[in-house]
Formats: C-alpha cells, sequence, structure tokens
C-alpha cells in the first residue's frame, strides 16, 4: 500500500517532466561531451605528457571520466532535491495539495526519491555512454558505475531534500552549493587523487560521501576494484542514504501536518 | 459505532500550537446530506478545526471520528472519501486545467479512463470545458477557485470541505460559486464549509456553528440563531459624526430590545423597525440616514461576540 502511495507521487514528477525532459537530455548529452572534451582530452594531453603515476599510470581522462560521473550524480541529486522539492511547499503549494489525497508526507518524500532515482539512472547512463564512446572506460566492470553513480546521489538526495523541507527562505540552498556543492566537487578527488591534499584536510575528503562514490565509480572503471574497499564505500553511501530517508521522513511530516 | 449518519463527531476537539490555543475543546456532529458551516472572524479556529477534519493535523485533545474513523490511524482512508477544498489555491499553475485533475485523480488511484470521463463531467459543471487544455496560471481567481471544485469532487467524495470558498473573489465570481455549491447542495452531497461572510453562511448551510477565539459560541440552523439570539427587525441609524454619541445617549431609554452602538453606525434591535423608527423621529433625532432590515448571522454574531465579523 504504501509504495503504491509513492508511486502515484512518482507518477506526478513523471507528468511533470513531460514539459521540461527536451532540455534536460540536451544538457545531459552536452555537459560530459564538454567536460570530458575540454578537460579529459584537452588538459589531459599536458598532464599525460608529465606522467601519470600518481594517477595509477593511467591517461588523465580514464581518471577523470568515472570522478565527473559520480560528481554529476551529486550535482544532479542537488538540483532535484532543493528547489523542486522547496517550490511544491513554498511556490506551488501542490504538496499541500497532495496530502489531502490519500498520500501522506512520507509518500511525497518517497515518491520524489523514486524519481530522484530514475534521474540519476538516466543521466548517468548518458553519462557512461559519452564517457564508452570517448574512450575513457578501461573495463566492462564501468557497467557497475550506474548502480554506484546512482547511490552515490542518492546519499546527496535523501539527506538534502530532507533538509530543503526545514527551510523557510530559498537563499539557504544558494548557500549550500557554494560552501557544500563547490568544494566537494572539486576536491573530493574528481579532478585530482585526494593524496596531493595536504595531510590535514585529507580525512576530510575521506568523509564526504562524494569520495567514496568518485573512488568507487573510478575503481570500477579501471577494473582494478577490491571487493573490500568496494564494500566499505557502498556501506558508507548506503549508510548515508538511510540516515537521510530516515530524517526526511521526519522532516515532511513536521512541514505538511502542522 | 454510534448512528451510521453521522458522519464527522467531534468531543472536547483542541488544537494547540504551542502555547496558543487555535481550537478550545469543542463539540460537533455532521450527518449525511448536511451543509454544515463553521461561521467566524479570522482566527476563530476554523480553518485549525478544517485541517483537522481533512486529517492534516493531528488533534492535540479530545476525540474526532470522521466517517467512523480515527484520522491519526486511517488518515489515507478517510481522505480517499474526502474532497478538500483549501482557502489557498493549490493548484500546479505549470500544468494545464486537464493536468490538474489528471495528476488529482491519479493521487486517488483512478484509472485514466476513469480520470478522463469525469473530467468531461466536473469541467462542464465548473463552466471551464473550453480552458480544458490551457496552463492554470492566466486563469482568473473565480475559475482557479471552479477548478480547485473540480479537482476536489474527481475521487467523488463523501463528504466535500470546503475551507473560505469564496474568499478573495469579486462579487460576481462568488455568486457563481455559490451557485455551483448551491446545486452540489442539492444533489444531496455532504458539505462542510468555513466563512466569515453571513450571507454566504445564511444561503448555504442547514445547519452552522459559530466560533469565536477557539470556542463554539452558539449553534443551529441560520433561521434559528437568528430568532433566538436577535429579533426579527434591525433599525440601522446613521447620524453626523458629532452627533452620534448625544443620539445614542437620547435612544437608551427606546422602546427596543437592545441597542448597539458601533464606530459608524447604531443599530436598533426591535420587533418592528418602522415602528422603532417612529419612535427615534419622536424624539427629535434626525439621522442622516436610516433604514430597516431583517436580522441577519451579522447580528447574531454580534450579539455572542459583542464584535463584528467582517472588518
Amino acid at each position: 500500500m504504501a509504495r503504491a502511495y509513492a508511486v502515484r507521487q512518482l507518477r506526478f514528477w513523471l507528468t511533470n517532466y513531460r514539459r521540461t525532459w527536451k532540455g534536460s537530455i540536451y544538457s545531459e548529452v552536452l555537459s560530459p561531451v564538454l567536460y570530458l572534451g575540454a578537460m579529459g582530452l584537452g588538459l589531459g594531453a599536458m598532464i599525460d605528457k608529465h606522467g601519470t603515476a600518481s594517477l595509477g599510470h593511467v591517461s588523465y581522462l580514464a581518471f577523470l571520466a568515472p570522478g565527473l560521473l559520480a560528481a554529476t550524480a551529486m550535482q544532479t541529486a542537488m538540483g532535484e532535491s532543493t528547489y523542486p522539492v522547496y517550490g511544491s511547499v513554498k511556490w506551488l503549494k501542490t504538496y499541500q495539495a497532495a496530502i489531502s489525497t490519500p498520500l501522506r508526507p512520507a509518500d511525497l518524500f518517497h515518491g520524489h526519491l523514486l524519481w530522484t532515482t530514475l534521474r540519476l539512472a538516466m543521466g548517468s547512463a548518458v553519462f557512461l555512454v559519452v564517457m564508452t564512446a570517448f574512450g575513457a572506460v578501461r573495463s566492462p566492470w564501468a557497467l557497475a558505475c550506474l548502480p554506484a553513480a546512482v547511490l552515490t546521489g542518492l546519499a546527496f538526495a535523501a539527506p538534502i531534500e530532507a533538509y530543503a523541507m526545514t527551510c523557510s527562505k530559498e537563499t539557504s540552498f544558494a548557500l549550500l552549493f557554494r560552501f557544500g556543492v563547490i568544494p566537494l566537487f572539486l576536491f573530493s578527488g574528481t579532478f585530482f587523487p585526494v593524496t596531493q591534499l595536504p595531510a590535514v584536510v585529507r580525512p576530510l575528503a575521506y568523509l564526504t560521501p562524494l569520495w567514496h562514490g568518485v573512488a568507487l565509480c573510478r575503481s570500477l572503471s579501471l577494473g582494478d576494484a577490491q571487493l573490500g574497499s568496494s564494500a566499505v564505500h557502498v556501506a558508507y553511501l548506503v549508510a548515508v542514504v538511510a540516515a537521510g530517508i530516515y530524517a526526511g521522513q521526519r522532516t515532511y511530516r513536521r512541514r505538511l501536518y502542522a | 459505532m454510534a448512528h451510521p449518519d453521522i458522519l464527522i463527531r467531534a468531543r472536547g476537539l483542541t488544537k494547540r500550537f504551542g502555547d496558543f490555543v487555535a481550537v478550545d475543546g469543542i463539540d460537533f456532529e455532521l450527518s449525511r446530506g448536511e451543509v454544515f458551516g463553521f461561521l467566524g472572524p479570522n482566527g476563530a479556529g476554523k480553518s485549525s478545526t478544517m485541517r483537522m477534519i481533512g486529517c492534516v493535523s493531528p488533534p492535540s485533545g479530545g476525540e474526532l471520528t470522521i466517517l467512523g474513523l480515527d484520522p491519526v490511524r486511517h488518515g489515507p482512508q478517510i481522505r480517499a472519501k474526502l474532497g478538500v477544498v483549501p482557502q489557498e489555491d493549490t493548484l500546479d499553475v505549470e500544468l494545464t486545467v486537464r493536468e490538474n485533475l489528471l495528476v488529482y485523480g491519479r493521487y486517488f488511484g483512478l484509472r485514466r479512463e476513469e480520470i478522463r470521463d469525469r473530467t468531461a463531467k466536473l469541467l462542464d459543471f465548473v463552466q471551464l470545458t473550453e480552458r480544458a487544455g490551457d496552463q492554470v496560471d492566466p486563469l482568473s481567481g473565480g475559475m482557479k477557485r471552479r477548478l480547485t471544485i473540480a479537482r476536489s469532487l474527481i475521487s467523488e467524495p463523501e463528504i466535500l470541505l470546503l475551507d473560505e470558498p469564496t474568499t478573495g473573489l469579486d462579487p460576481q465570481a462568488r455568486h457563481v460559486v455559490w451557485d455551483r455549491l448551491y446545486r452540489l447542495k442539492q444533489q444531496g452531497v455532504t458539505l462542510v464549509l468555513t466563512t466569515h461572510y453571513m450571507d454566504e453562511a445564511e444561503q448555504l448551510c442547514d445547519r452552522l456553528v459559530v466560533m469565536d477565539r477557539g470556542k463554539i459560541a452558539a449553534e443551529g440552523s441560520p433561521r434559528r440563531l437568528i430568532e433566538t439570539y436577535s429579533t426579527p427587525e434591525v433599525l440601522e441609524l446613521r447620524f453626523a459624526l458629532h452627533e452620534q454619541e448625544q443620539a445614542a445617549e437620547k435612544l437608551a431609554d427606546l422602546p427596543a430590545e437592545r441597542l448597539e452602538v458601533l464606530a459608524d453606525r447604531v443599530l436598533v434591535y426591535a420587533q418592528d423597525g418602522d415602528e422603532a423608527l417612529a419612535a427615534v423621529r419622536g424624539r427629535g433625532l434626525a439621522p442622516v440616514t436610516s433604514l430597516v432590515r431583517r436580522s441577519t448571522l451579522e447580528d447574531v454574531f454580534l450579539r455572542l461576540t459583542g464584535r463584528q465579523l467582517e472588518d
């Protein structure tokens, strides 16, 4: 029953997506092409000339692409779990309309997470295809990057969505992007190994879900994944998702059932 | 369970927000087929009561039974049988008129074909057939309200809850909404509405409660309330501003049942308004305007609370 209610909310987001899917597909294809072209090929050509021992003896393109895959999943998740959620309760008030039907606040939350999962899967699949076309993939294990990237995205979507329900001003999101997403994007091992970071801040990078997602995707794409470390990455990300779901069920309820 | 035709029963129903008591231990019952109203000024606790009935706000105390079920434990089952027209529009303005009904019907688990059939009938009912494919955003306030009413009916609810259904509408749009609600009433739909418009309550409600500061001040049919708490007629007198106070003093011992001195006029409650007016003139008073009218719920409210309903 509960699952059926969440699916009803998922269908709402699908109906909504029909208006914007063209633009979103466009940017989902274009964004990896631009990034992999400029940084993977352009910048990569220079880096590769100086030796890639610190990257594990792979081309910069092969190093960068899976990291970008994970980082893009994070950004997609952030986009989905901030303004659309906040707008549903604050601007359009469609959430207030939905709770007057059999759906409960938690159903709206779960429905939106399902939708985010779908979006992440679509975006990551496109990214993987582009990556492959660029010749950035080194192993058939790269297929497992798809669920890994989705999981990475959800590790952001669930807690951020829980947080978005507590916000009364949208400026909170600008701060979140500026002081959360951008530093994570730059310093979680996407563009260079975190071993390059000063030893003092390195543990911080290891704590971020993005580092776990990047490391997981990279090891799968390069084909050197170890069972033990992969299990740690997955467990960490699953724990973050679970904590986010727990929190979101509460913040949704508190916001909508006053 | 009690009588099967009692759809809603509240006993000592209370809602608190921190220290503030929005609804202070109210009792009421709603029977099938009835149009039941909560009349009161803003802040009287009407909307809080509606939200509790709508199972989107857990009561802080007392008992509430809706369709024989407990709203806290059986929210989804109860809401499946309720239609809700909220005070604030909650339409998806980015979708079309038809899509709004589709999305909402889906929430109730209705099949697509079923929603399509009902949508055609409902848009006809609220006179929006021609706008079916249009986006909601540019629709007028009155159209949005009618669409919200159509949306609330998509699930063919047993009870329709309307929170201030015509607040913010211009008089013409309001009359169109009243007309549609009146038709629903004729069809035997059970309606619960809140309003601070006494004419709305008088026209639509079979029975109503007057709410003030979280409490129920009186209960009955509009006619019964007027009979109980007011006189058949009211004489409204306006005096020149500087004469009002003096005039009121001279009227104090008029053979009327009651006198209300408001900021801008004096109300004389009497069995016969014309007789009262003659008596006023007999005292040498010359009101700028005088009007004899029937008592309304406004007078009931004034009598019960000492305050005016609309301001």
